[in-house]
């Protein structure tokens, strides 16, 4: 079979990290190929490459055998490589037609009616359903995926790429998709699916190309393939990483969610009926593809979501943990003022646990501004805090007085840790916590967490690297599609088993 | 017909469609996603330039012809008006700097401009005219005399009423009906996406804002040419002109063909303290005539805020409006 | 590979001196360009023409305190806007939100001015400043924080009705008269008393004040450290527990409260009387020059006075050389636009393709 595009040898890095290493790949003609790899394994930057947004730093690219230079989504397009985005780029206010019409270089007077006319020929052929005159706000996640798909497809593309396509979707709207994307290929045209949906993989595909840590690890046939081989491939093998992990100290429940749900304004449920328990002095870990709830779910404990009304999130304080406290429908401020001692270390730390145009010392009070009377702001308990922190954890920065943002991520993270943990809390929730941080500083962080389960914290840990969750957690949920899809003994578990759950929504759960 | 109406709206014409072209200029402007409120100035700039070059025209030459006078008028208009629209871009597009803060200053600086020079023309005087410039754009296109009511209340206007009114029909259409306008919306509504799709962000700013501002202008042109009768005086009429202007804007929730009547509402508006109670027999005080002065922008305020509770997309402000767009660096 | 020519890169951390020296560059661009302007206009040596502009601040002492009273005109309404900007809220009424003070505090005088003795006609005089203005500030802000209202449009707009209730006022309160003129000529009740024997030291004294305070405040106190998390990302206020609707509302009284203060000390201590152009553009040009200080009152000041020392020397040239005030609007108008760009040197760097390469050497 010819090839529709080839890449040789692409390395793309950005400052330090190399999100993708010497890179050689082929998509064929007419075929659908899967593009499998957990988070951060670089996927979505070697597709960027194609799409005109990225340029590579080394390596070839040849699109139907000849090769070529694609410096924007222009020059892309005239390839006939059409990429659609996990984030759409949609102009809200327009109709589906408008927006396929949008920045279009045809000749001729402007003809809405003809654009339309050839847009409905498109989504004959292929099956999509798509009112061309239904404005975009109006639309659900799906139409505007669809639009998205035959906006590319008018402008003749034959090599689709399409970035966690069905991440947003009802396993009917998958349906859907999927047969279309069949017919597309009937008509030989090309479909790139980046994804980390094992079933999908196997249903749809026809070859699967596995990265990790920005590597090509192997292609195969999708008939020749298994779940469990392909899930091999992605999560590797287990590396000893030597956490010390103690057992849980003295386990008493804290924190109890029960029925969680939380529906976003796009009307979709990120989370549906979300229950579980979580010890002081253990380290409760969350395992899940990031986008199924995480971030929704410490949030919501942390009094930042607006949950549906069948919810409940309680915290039990107390040396013995019998008093019963209601913590949904608080506000931080509220939880604060009830005595609980709740630490957030947030995904966003630069757009949500810190400020990042101001220093070491102000960001310290971040949640404690407010303490002790009068209107006049305390500095000098941060002050002595910052300077702590920054001796203890050993945080690089010019001076005290130097804005976070400045700082490097490792350093900034230390900080938001730090100031954390300063707060002597009782409940310790952490997001990606060490995510984009070397070595040393992840260790660091580990360590202080293990120090927090040894004080009798109860600890959350949301992750996203399967070798750390095992070895730093004593039990581990995982979430895939806001559902709970199983709780785990982390001791006794394996990569696999968990990576199986993290893909797979279980059967019994989907009825 | 009552007299007083008759009076009221002979005088809410010409002075909506004063407001009327400064409006469909901010509409380009503000398409784009620029907020330029640097409106007023250039609506000074332009009426200045209009004026200066049409009285120094007919002043020094021997032989002035009227063709000359009109078309020098309208090409000093525009193009003094576009190049206030051009500092504006320039510093808010290409050097990123706040629109809100550049607009005013270029209203300072349009006063400015337009009034110190302004003091050379009228040379000691209160004020100085131009009688064949006022002649030719008070010219009226149709036989206005013969047509009773209907020739002193639709046909009796300077031309350039007209011109602005299909000038906003044609506006429409270009808006909402054409490519250019397509784009043009997207940039306003959502530059990156705009940008993706390849078209030219800083391209279509520019564009929309200098373009803006020559249409901008002409209302100035229009009011000292036509409206003040060719009369060029240092005032800060056009001041208030340019913001009743930014406020017809919001009336119209950034449509072209909404501007026509709500220009010539807003003139029927401001008019009001003096020709109704004229028509209904009362004599009211000054103070109460002030008060009614107040109406348009009530009445932009409320509609500013039923628009914002009512949350229906197509009559919000353009999504990217006040924003400066640039791609991140890659 | 491709690159483009020109790649703007944002700085981390320009250092001062940096600063500094790009914006004196604009503002002796600004002057250089003036200067052209001057000549072409007059031909007029520009050096010398420079040379009378100086005069206009510090030919003698009463026009150092002509300058400084302008000045603090302009210094309290960028007092006033600081923080709302801080907020990320554009607070454009200003001048209406001076007016409505100034009305008030007209109102006062004109009613009670015969029957409250001084001290406590000064203070029922201030008070009715603060509030009307107060209020001023708050109604956009509810409307913000309710429906999220664009608050530039909306405080934009509300200038007008003040203006059109100062002029509806000023003509109820002239009666008969044609023109208002100073209100209690008579009795001269509600008129600053001297201070130090100077006629604007207390409108002088109070601005400073008001701009220490507010600089303390907006470093030193929780609701400014309430203020800056919330102007930097609503977000992270939620984080923290702070309540978004009230820090804006609240502030928004606060910005509105001081421009209707500033209302009071032009009335009563400069004017003593009330006009639709008592605030005269000030609103406006304060909002420049509380951008450009990024809320930094000290700087502030320093903008202020080189805007007052512009305008009084564009109008000592204006007597000096038969040329006419609206110089002053011209002069400033660039060097703002020289000033406003410059900032884009501040926070960016410009790397040419072949500097790239020899860097990469």
């Amino acid at each position: 079979m010819e090839n529709a595009i080839e890449l040789r040898g692409v390395t793309k890095t950005f400052g330090l990290i190399t999100a993708n290493k010497n890179v050689s790949m082929d998509i064929r003609r007419g075929e659908i190929l899967a593009l499998l790899g957990e988070n951060g394994s670089g996927k979505t930057t070697l597709m960027n490459m194609l799409g005109g947004i990225y340029f590579p730093d080394r390596g070839e690219i040849f699109v139907k055998g000849k090769q070529v230079e694609i410096t924007s989504p222009k020059d892309s397009y005239h390839l006939g490589i059409g990429m659609v985005h996990q984030h759409f780029k949609l102009v809200d206010v327009f109709t589906a037609a408008e927006n396929i019409a949008l920045g279009l270089e045809e000749k001729g007077r402007f003809n809405l009616n003809a654009v339309k006319a050839k847009a409905r020929d498109i989504c004959d052929r292929y099956g999509f359903d798509l009112n061309l005159d239904q404005k975009v706000y109006n639309m659900s996640v799906s139409q505007k995926q669809t639009l998205e798909i035959v906006k590319v497809l008018y402008r003749g593309a034959d090599i689709l790429i399409l970035d966690e396509p069905t991440a947003v979707l009802t396993p009917q709207e998958t349906d859907k998709l999927f047969a279309v994307i069949r017919n597309m290929r009937a008509d030989d045209k090309s479909v790139v699916i980046i994804t980390h949906k094992l079933k999908e993989v196997l249903e749809i595909s026809d070859r699967v190309t596995i990265l990790r840590k920005g590597e090509v690890i192997g292609t195969v046939n999708t008939k020749e393939a298994t779940e469990s081989s392909l899930t091999e491939m992605m999560v590797g093998e287990k590396v000893e990483l030597n956490i010390n992990r103690i057992p849980p100290v003295n386990p008493k429940k804290r924190i109890e969610v029960k029925h969680l749900t939380i529906v976003d304004e796009q009307n979709v449920r990120v989370l549906e009926d979300v229950s579980f328990d979580v010890m002081g002095g253990e380290i409760f870990g969350i395992a899940g593809i990031s986008g199924n709830g995480q971030k929704e779910l410490l949030e919501a404990i942390a009094g930042l979501q607006k949950c549906e009304p069948d919810s409940s999130i309680k915290y039990f304080a107390g040396e013995k943990a019998d008093q019963e406290m209601n913590l949904l429908g608080m506000t931080p401020k509220a939880i604060r003022d009830m005595g609980i001692g709740m630490a957030f270390v947030p995904e966003d730390r630069l757009g949500m646990g810190l400020v990042g145009s101001m220093d070491m010392v102000d960001n310290m009070m971040l949640k404690t501004y407010d303490n002790g009377r009068g209107i006049v702001v305390d500095r000098s308990i941060p002050r002595r805090r910052a300077e702590m922190i920054r001796k203890k954890l050993g945080v690089v920065t010019p001076g005290l007085s130097t804005p976070v943002s400045r700082l490097s991520g490792g350093n900034v993270q230390k900080v938001l840790v730090g100031r954390e943990l300063a707060s002597n809390p009782t409940v310790l929730m952490t997001a990606y916590a060490v995510r984009g941080l070397d070595i040393n500083t992840s260790y660091t962080i580990y360590n202080l967490l293990n120090d927090e389960k040894k004080k009798g914290v109860a600890v959350i840990y949301v992750g996203e690297e399967l070798d750390v969750l095992l070895e730093l957690c004593d039990r581990i949920l995982v979430l895939c599609g806001g559902r709970v899809n199983g709780i785990l003994d982390a001791r006794k578990t394996t990569k696999e088993e968990v990576g199986l759950l993290m893909t797979n929504l279980q059967e019994r759960r989907q009825a | 017909m009552n007299s007083s109406l008759l009076a009221w709206i002979v005088r809410a014409v010409p002075f909506g469609t004063i407001i009327m072209f400064g409006a469909m200029g901010e509409i380009a402007t503000e398409k784009s996603g620029n907020l330029n409120l640097g409106v007023p100035g250039i609506m000074y700039l332009g009426g200045f330039a209009g004026f200066a070059s049409a009285y120094l025209y007919e002043k020094n030459s021997p032989n002035p012809q009227v063709a000359v006078c009109v078309i020098l008028a309208l090409i000093c208009c525009i193009a003094a008006s576009m190049a206030g629209g051009l500092i504006y871009s320039f510093l808010t597009v290409t050097l990123r700097a706040n629109q809100n803060v550049t607009g005013l200053a270029l209203t300072i600086f349009g006063k400015g401009m337009a009034n110190f020079f302004g003091v050379y023309l009228l040379n000691g005087a209160s004020y100085t005219a131009a009688p064949m410039a006022y002649s030719a754009f008070s010219a009226k296109l149709f036989p206005a005399e013969k047509m009773g009511i209907l020739g002193e209340t639709v046909f009796g206007y300077g031309w350039l009423v007209y011109v602005a009114i299909i000038m906003a029909v044609v506006f429409h259409f270009v808006l909402f009906r054409s490519r250019l306008g397509l784009n043009l919306r997207s940039v306003g509504e959502n530059p990156a996406t705009a940008d993706a799709d390849g078209i030219s962000v800083t391209r279509y700013k520019y564009l929309a804002t200098c373009i803006g501002a020559g249409i901008s202008g002409l209302g100035g042109l229009y009011y000292v040419l036509d409206y003040n009768k060719g009369i060029w005086a240092t005032t800060g009429q056009i001041e208030a002109l340019g913001w009743l202007a930014v406020a017809l804007v919001i009336f119209t929730t950034w449509k072209p063909l909404n501007a026509i009547w709500g220009a010539f509402l807003f003139g029927f508006l401001y008019w009001l303290y003096q020709f109704l109670p004229d028509m209904l027999g009362l004599k009211v005080k000054t103070y109460v005539s002030d008060i009614i002065q107040m109406v348009p922008y009530v009445v932009t305020i409320v509609v500013l805020i039923v628009v914002s509770m009512r949350k229906k997309k197509e009559n919000q402000p353009p999504a990217s409006l006040g924003l400066s767009y640039f791609r991140e660096d890659r | 590979m491709k690159e483009p020519l020109i790649r703007i890169i944002k700085r981390q951390q320009p250092p001062l001196l940096n600063k500094i020296l790009i914006r004196v560059i604009a503002i002796v661009l600004a002057l250089v360009v003036d200067a052209v302007f001057i000549y072409g206009v007059t031909g007029l040596n520009p050096l010398a023409v420079y040379g009378v502009m100086f005069k206009g601040t510090f030919a003698n002492a009463m026009r150092f305190s002509w300058a400084l009273r302008d000045l603090v005109t302009l210094l309290a309404i960028g007092v006033a806007l600081a923080p709302a900007f801080k907020m990320k809220f554009w607070n454009i009424g200003a001048e209406g939100q001076v007016l409505i003070g100034g009305l008030a505090t007209a109102i006062v005088m004109v009613n009670c001015g015969n029957s409250l003795p001084t001290p406590i006609l000064l203070i029922v005089m201030c008070i009715a400043s603060v509030v009307a203005g107060g209020i001023w500030g708050l109604v956009p802000a509810i409307f913000k924080a309710r429906f999220n209202t664009n608050e530039t449009l909306f405080t934009l707009m509300m200038n007008y009705v003040a203006i059109s209730l100062v002029s509806a006022a000023t003509n109820i309160m002239r009666g008969q008269a044609s023109s208002l003129g100073k209100l209690n000529m008579a009795t001269k009740a509600g008129w600053f008393p001297k201070l130090w024997g100077q006629t604007y030291n207390i409108n002088i004294l109070v601005v400073a004040i008001l701009a220490v305070v507010m600089f303390l405040y907006l470093k030193y106190t929780k609701h400014g450290y309430e203020i800056a998390v919330v102007g930097e990302s609503e977000n992270t206020a939620r984080y923290a527990g702070i309540n978004v609707t009230k820090v804006r509302i609240r502030t928004m009284i606060i910005s509105g409260a001081i421009c209707g203060l500033t209302g009071f000390l032009i009335v009563g201590g400069r004017d003593q009387t009330i006009s639709t152009s008592t605030a005269g553009g000030n609103g406006f040009t304060a909002i420049i020059v509380a951008w450009l200080a990024k809320f930094n009152t000290a700087y502030m000041a320093l903008i202020a006075f080189l805007l007052t020392f512009l305008s009084k020397g564009a109008a000592e040239i204006a007597s000096t050389y038969a040329l006419n005030d609206f110089a002053s609007d011209i002069i400033s108008g660039i060097i703002l636009f020289f000033i406003l760009g410059s900032e884009f040197f501040i926070n960016y760097t410009l790397v040419f393709r072949k500097s790239r390469k020899e860097a990469a050497k």
